[in-house]
């Protein structure tokens, strides 16, 4: 069961704004669905080591070697707020 | 040639050859259909690439999750409505490099995430088959553009079943190869250790084509190591000496089967047997809880991948006065309900308290079924399933019930968690519970890791006994 | 009634240090301080849908010489991880880093332990700009993305510092550990080393830690050894006023000397760490390992504990010395010049006269002057010989840090050869009959009153007499 409050922190986390509707649907639906999630607890996993990737390959890296970066304009042409050559923000402290 | 939209690749690169066809007019034939199904999100002018190469002139649909340079990408959501990658991905740059051309970008759900591409931003994708019912997902778009006749193949992705899922439901092949074969760069990742690149065909040789061409190690993706044996052609005529493992968790005794479904599973067995293959019930004992792992691991990744939306460097924004606002509202708005039951889902599953109960627990069921992989191919070549539990259901029939929708993928999320090859094949048509016309039913052949070559020429064999009619879709049925 | 403890400070500190690679740690992207802003970026270092992570080898090996000259164990195998936090300056809104399995764990470096050190992406560059320029009342901040993702080394030491001074001590020694390393030109100016630091204090003799605090911003070695004292006083004083520390983040302000909480209590941090799936495992060879460490140059703590054990120099000039890369080899070729002096000779020559002179003559290091090594091993021959007087040897030094030369001839150039170390004794006489009230005074104990009968002895000899001689001398005559 995942309450009203842990809905909200976890909306919090994510950044995502929910309205009171919405609150409600999320605390039913993702209560249902964890609820199967658990089902998972009947295993024994004992000893098991966690799988992260199924990649079988280790120190996979690449050299020291500098590569063409994007232009100015091409970096900053999706931007929803340039300006002086920068990603503008709303300032984190306001 | 009746129609240049019959031919499949290797029919059509044979005619080119043959110079009975001009490698433009082959993209030609496809550019400006009308589009009643809504397969595509956009499609250029004139096509995109399609110089010589072992692809040459190869028309190609693009799933809208990978990335062409200066060509809008959304991946099916809202917050990248506006968004003109600055560079390609490398599985649509080795198809361009191959000569094949692009004829536009696919319908798709929101970033990937859902079983009916009723969860895009832009509308919902209809079954060429029925076009009340959907034509499953995520990689719909793709999967209704190749069985519509809109193109001859296409891109997809799969992560739990995005490729094969659609594939069965519209009547096409679609392969997801063994995770790590084909790049990921530039495929806008919706759970990183799952997410797979993968073609759309009308016939298996065809998908090997594709993936001949696309597969292989990358410098931009430290995942992808390529299939280091290579991909062979397929050529296999019957199955004699293939030893055909069926697990029962996910036939037999699969919940919520079809008997349509069941129906031609029994006849792709006896057909099976009748190739030459010994077919054996098999067990993939924790394949049952791969539901369970997939909706906890894929979500964990997501809510991270996702994150970068946040109105900073690309995407829609929405202003505000104070930076936490503007997050908030900018993600609230550019999301879509199950992109934020996801993340929700997610964030909840990687949180401080619950990682281990949550994350870490499905990270360890994850290592039990890809070790009961490991153990049926010690035993079986091949392993043999259906591709979904049902066939393609009405549109707006599970909207209202995520974890319904979950189980769709029923069949194909253990693959995905043990990365191992999986190919789905028109089996067969069958009744709809509900009613209307006969639906197509996937069969789903699986193969060990980087097994690629041995998977492809079963499924080849098995495609040539079964005569499924690829074309009949958008042909009206009029030759199946 | 029992007394109030004495409180004992416990310092540990987190220090930041950007690897001097040519590339960012997962991009090609060009490292160059002061660009133009985003000049050196790319879908990777921009966190753009679909573009992943390559990790750069020469940063690990960066990392793995870090490790070895702290002596910590290098992990066999060490992994990534995903730290998930909202800031406009982390463009994927995860930073890359490493989390339980660090590259290095365990080591020390002089007195303090090191309990590990781990590899990470740097975050973008924010400037906050509006009415006031300041961080608060600001409206809006611009993000720079060239710095974002520089390879970063995290070292965590152990709390085994307990005085302000010795934090700033023992980062010197750091600093200079990591630039003989040739891995970063470890600048807190420029920002290429950072410190913060974590604060607690408990009562003399306790065993246990108290409640920390997290002193960040400390960007020179002074504000570090203010911003900790500052912060102990401050802890101090809670406990004697009876209240009790609560665990926070503060930012010193050098101009004020104030400290200031940095964020917001109801936001409780949750990294939701979890292991990244884009990146593979990290495992260096141990043969590997061996030739880096082979490769190691000789390091400040171990250069330190050779001079003090080998050349019987005292800690404090041992550390002077050992401490200073140039210093060192500069001392080391004048010692090896000069074989039948006593190295201790050489070593008060080098860190008194000569770093007294090159101050006065306006050079920035001492090793950088017109004198070479062999020249001023030479004069501290020429005056331990006795061949010239200590102050004649300051003069001759202070020509060849001027204007360089050959000690034996610049010498005589200057009149320096004769001896005038007899006459001292006799200078000193006559000093003392020029200056009875100075001698009453001195006789009485009054200290100070000397620097009269000195002032005389001085014009005497313009100025060539050694001042301590002549202090002894005159205490001598006046039978102190
Ligand atoms: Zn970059």
């Amino acid at each position: 069961m995942i309450d009203r409050k842990q809905v909200l922190h976890v909306a919090r986390l994510a950044r995502l704004r929910l309205d009171d509707e919405e609150v409600e649907r999320m605390s039913a639906e993702l209560s249902s669905i964890l609820d199967h999630v658990e089902t998972m607890a009947e295993l024994d996993i004992e000893g098991v080591e966690p799988t992260s990737r199924v990649v079988d390959a280790e120190n996979v890296m690449r050299a020291d070697d500098v590569a063409a970066s994007l232009p100015r304009d091409a970096a900053l042409a999706n931007a929803p707020d340039p300006a002086s050559g920068s990603f503008r923000v709303p300032s984190p402290q306001a | 040639m009746s129609d240049v939209r019959d031919l499949s690749v290797a029919a059509g690169l044979a005619a080119i050859e043959a110079r009975d066809l001009a490698a433009a007019e082959w993209a030609d034939a496809y550019a400006g259909l009308p589009d009643e199904l809504g397969a595509y999100l956009w499609r250029p002018d004139e096509p995109i690439g399609g110089e010589e190469g072992p692809l040459g002139g190869v028309p190609v649909a693009v799933k809208d999750i990978f990335c062409i340079e200066d060509v809008p990408t959304t991946a099916g959501s809202r917050i990248l409505e506006n968004y003109l990658p600055p560079y390609t991905a490398t599985a649509v740059e080795r198809l361009l490099g191959a000569g094949a051309s692009v004829l536009g970008k696919t319908n798709m759900d929101e970033f990937a995430m859902g079983s009916s591409n009723e969860n895009s931003a832009y509308g919902d994708v209809r079954n060429p088959w029925d076009t009340d019912r959907v034509p499953g997902g995520s990689s719909g778009g793709s999967a209704a553009a190749v069985a519509g006749g809109l193109a001859p193949c296409a891109l997809g992705t799969d992560t739990g079943g995005s490729i094969r899922q659609p594939a069965a439901f519209c009547g096409v092949v679609g392969l997801k190869p063994t995770y790590g074969s084909i790049s990921r760069s530039g495929m806008i990742a919706f759970a990183s250790s799952l997410d797979q690149c993968g073609p759309f065909t009308r016939t298996v040789a065809d998908a090997a084509l594709l993936l001949r061409v696309m597969q292989g190690a990358d410098p931009r993706d430290t995942t992808s190591t390529g299939i280091a044996a290579g991909v062979e052609m397929p050529s296999r005529e019957d199955l004699s000496g293939v030893r055909v493992g069926v697990p029962r968790e996910l036939a037999s005794e699969a919940e919520g089967m079809e008997d349509g479904v069941r129906e031609v599973m029994e006849r792709t067995i006896a057909l099976c047997e009748s190739l030459g293959a010994t077919v054996a019930e098999t067990s993939l004992p924790n394949a049952r809880y791969g539901i369970s792992a997939y909706y906890v691991i894929a979500p964990a990744e997501a809510s991270a991948n996702l994150a970068r939306y946040d109105g900073v460097r690309f995407g829609e924004r929405v202003a505000a006065e104070g930076l936490d606002d503007m997050y908030e509202l900018t993600r609230a708005a550019g999301f879509g309900p199950e992109v934020k039951r996801r993340i929700m889902l997610g964030t909840y599953a990687l949180s401080s308290g619950y990682y281990d109960a949550y994350y870490g627990r499905a990270q360890r069921v994850r290592t039990l079924i890809a070790r009961d992989f490991e153990n049926a191919f010690a035993d079986h070549d091949v392993l043999l399933t259906p591709t979904s539990p049902t066939v393609a259901f009405p549109l707006g029939s599970r909207t209202d019930d995520p974890l319904a929708m979950y189980m769709a993928d029923y069949c194909t999320v253990p693959m995905s968690l043990a990365g191992v090859p999986a190919i789905s094949i028109p089996g067969g048509l069958a009744a709809a519970p509900d009613g209307g016309p006969e639906l197509p039913v996937g069969v789903q052949l699986v193969g060990p890791a980087f097994g690629e070559t041995a998977l492809l020429d079963a499924a080849h064999a098995l495609e040539s006994a079964i005569g499924f009619d690829t074309n009949a879709a958008w042909r009206g049925g009029a030759d199946a | 009634m029992p007394e109030s403890p004495d409180y004992e400070p416990v310092i540990g500190l987190e220090i930041h240090i950007q690897l001097q690679t040519e590339t960012k740690m997962f991009c090609g992207c060009k490292l160059e301080f002061g660009a133009e802003p985003n000049t050196h970026t790319c879908p990777v270092c921009l966190g753009h849908p679909g573009a992943l992570p390559m990790t750069n080898e020469q940063a690990v090996e960066y990392a793995i010489r870090v490790g070895l000259a702290l002596g910590c164990e290098i992990a066999p195998r060490s992994i990534f991880h995903r730290k998930n936090y909202f800031y406009p300056d982390n463009p994927k809104a995860y930073q890359i880093s490493q989390y339980d399995i660090p590259i290095c764990s365990g080591g020390r470096l002089g007195d303090v332990r090191i309990h590990r050190a781990h590899l990470e992406e740097d975050a973008a560059k924010l400037t906050h700009v509006g009415e006031s320029g300041r961080i608060h009342g600001s409206d809006a901040s611009l993000v720079d993305f060239n710095r974002g993702g520089t390879p970063l080394i995290e070292i965590v030491t152990e709390p085994d510092i307990h005085d302000p001074a010795e934090a700033r001590e023992w980062l010197t020694l750091l600093r200079e550990t990591i630039r003989q390393l040739g891995v970063s030109d470890v600048n807190m100016e420029e920002g290429s080393l950072r410190a913060d630091g974590n604060v607690s204090i408990r009562p003399v003799g306790s065993k246990e830690l108290g409640v920390k605090t997290e002193l960040k911003n400390m960007n020179s070695f002074r504000f570090l050894e203010r911003g900790i004292a500052a912060e102990i006083e401050r802890q101090k004083a809670i406990v004697a006023s009876g209240g009790r520390v609560e665990q926070e983040t503060l930012h010193f302000d050098p101009a004020s000397g104030s400290l200031t909480s940095l964020r917001s209590k109801e936001e409780a941090h949750d990294y939701r760490y979890f292991p990244e799936p884009d990146l593979l495992p990290l495992a260096p060879s141990p043969e590997h390992v061996e030739e880096v460490r082979a490769s190691l140059p000789e390091l400040p703590a171990e250069r330190r504990v050779r001079y003090e054990s080998e050349l019987g120099l005292s800690p404090d000039a041992a550390k002077l010395l050992a401490y200073d890369a140039a210093l060192a080899s500069f001392y080391e070729e004048a010692v090896a010049a000069e074989p039948d002096v006593d190295p201790i000779v050489v070593a008060n020559w080098v860190t008194g006269e000569l770093v007294a002179a090159s101050r006065e003559a306006g050079f920035e290091h001492p090793a950088e002057t017109k004198a070479d090594a062999a020249g001023v091993g030479a004069v501290a021959r020429m005056v331990d010989g006795k061949e010239i007087s200590r102050g004649s040897g300051r003069e001759l030094l202070a020509e060849l840090v001027a204007n360089g030369g050959d000690p034996a001839e610049v010498s005589e150039r200057l009149g320096l050869t004769s001896d005038d170390g007899d006459d001292l004794a006799a200078i000193v006489a006559a000093a003392i009959e020029a200056q009875p009230d100075a001698a009453a005074k001195v006789k009485a104990g009054e200290g100070k009153a000397i620097g009269a009968i000195i002032g005389v002895v001085m014009r005497e000899t313009k100025g060539r007499a050694d001042g301590g001689e002549a202090t002894r001398l005159i205490r001598e005559q006046l039978g102190l």
